[in-house]
């Protein structure tokens, strides 16, 4: 079993590595004191666990695990009690340990995380394959119009409608947000905003609470914003 | 009476290991002035919520360091900086010298 561990603090860093060399059969492959670095890492690397403290600067940990798509076994290590309830709502987070921690407390969590590894499925292999093309047909004056989805700027809610902005063309279609959304490919875009989806790869830049896309400047609400840093190529 | 800090929590971390002793001792012999430095810094600014964020990250040296009456102060007084509530300013600065004095020791 591997892990890492995130704190922004060098003396709670040291003291996890020292608990986690007491587990015979556990390995601290690499230990981070920013949630971005440690970000950037899981987008190329499989841990099994992760030590994560949940408060450090301008990023808590339930931003960060919002920011990972496959989360793995998180458990949090934290000086505040006041985040136990919270933390029940991720799957991912198997435990919640209260520093300083002690050595019969951390051999307790070992245990559950083992006791949830084990219950996980082992692969998702036999996920299903569909035959989506690169396109979407939306109606328009009983009309199917096709759309490449690589054309596609980004999709705003309009209240009983959507606009679908493409590179050339405005298309306002009577539809809502969520029902196209399950029309997407995952891959190209995201919803960074309870009004609009975003074509991923068409990001000219990202200002604090923006994006810039083509001349369309897009709001990113704070709830979408981990996922978005989670998808970037940050370097 | 005054509490006192002591290495109890990490010496029995450490059991046999006294390369983990030394690296925490060299570590906190370093983190703490600056952090402390830190702290004098904001409140003297009136910065109460950087304050308030350095006193979270000393109140877990407290911890560790066995001062727990101390912790308890620390996290009352991260409570009432998120109000720019400043009366727990002279204890706390107390604790930070009492740490002061003890590093010196170790």
């Amino acid at each position: 079993m591997n892990c890492i561990i995130v704190d922004d603090e060098a003396t709670a860093r040291l003291i996890v590595n020292q608990l986690c060399a007491t587990i015979p059969d556990l390995d601290v492959i690499d230990e981070f004191s920013s949630a971005i670095e440690a970000i950037k890492f899981l987008n190329q690397h499989t841990v099994d666990v992760i030590f994560l403290d949940i408060h450090m600067p301008g990023f808590t940990g339930f931003d960060f695990v919002q920011t990972l798509k496959n989360p793995p076994k998180i458990v949090l290590t934290t000086s505040d009690t006041n985040f136990a309830i919270a933390a029940y709502e991720y799957e991912s987070i198997v435990d919640y340990l209260v520093k300083p921690i002690t050595q019969e407390r951390f051999e307790k969590s070992i245990h559950k995380v083992k006791n949830s590894l084990s219950q996980q499925p082992k692969t998702n292999s036999n996920k299903t394959n569909s035959l989506v093309g690169d396109e979407l047909y939306i109606n328009i004056d009983r009309r199917l119009i096709k759309i490449k989805f690589d054309e596609i700027l980004l999709i705003e809610a309009k209240g009983d409608y959507i606009d679908v902005k493409t590179e050339k063309e405005l298309h306002r279609v009577h539809n809502t947000l969520k029902k196209i959304k399950e029309k997407l490919p995952e891959e190209l875009f995201l919803q960074i905003h309870r009004s609009y989806i975003i074509n991923f790869t068409k990001i000219i830049d990202i200002e604090d609470n923006s994006v810039l896309i083509d001349k369309n400047v897009v709001p990113i609400s704070r709830s979408n914003r981990p996922e978005l840093m989670r998808r970037l190529n940050l370097l | 009476m005054e509490e006192r800090p002591n290495l109890l929590y990490i010496k029995k971390l450490a059991g046999e290991d006294k390369a983990f002793e030394e690296k925490f001792i060299a570590i906190i012999k370093a983190e703490f002035p600056l952090e402390q430095k830190e702290y004098l810094s904001y409140i003297a600014s009136k910065r109460y919520k950087e304050t308030s964020e350095i006193v979270h990250k000393l109140k877990h040296k407290l911890n560790i360091l066995g001062l727990e009456k101390s912790y308890r102060l620390a996290v009352q007084y991260e409570e009432e900086l998120h109000d720019s509530n400043t009366a727990l300013e002279e204890e706390f600065k107390t604790i930070l010298e009492n740490i002061e004095d003890f590093i010196k020791t170790i």
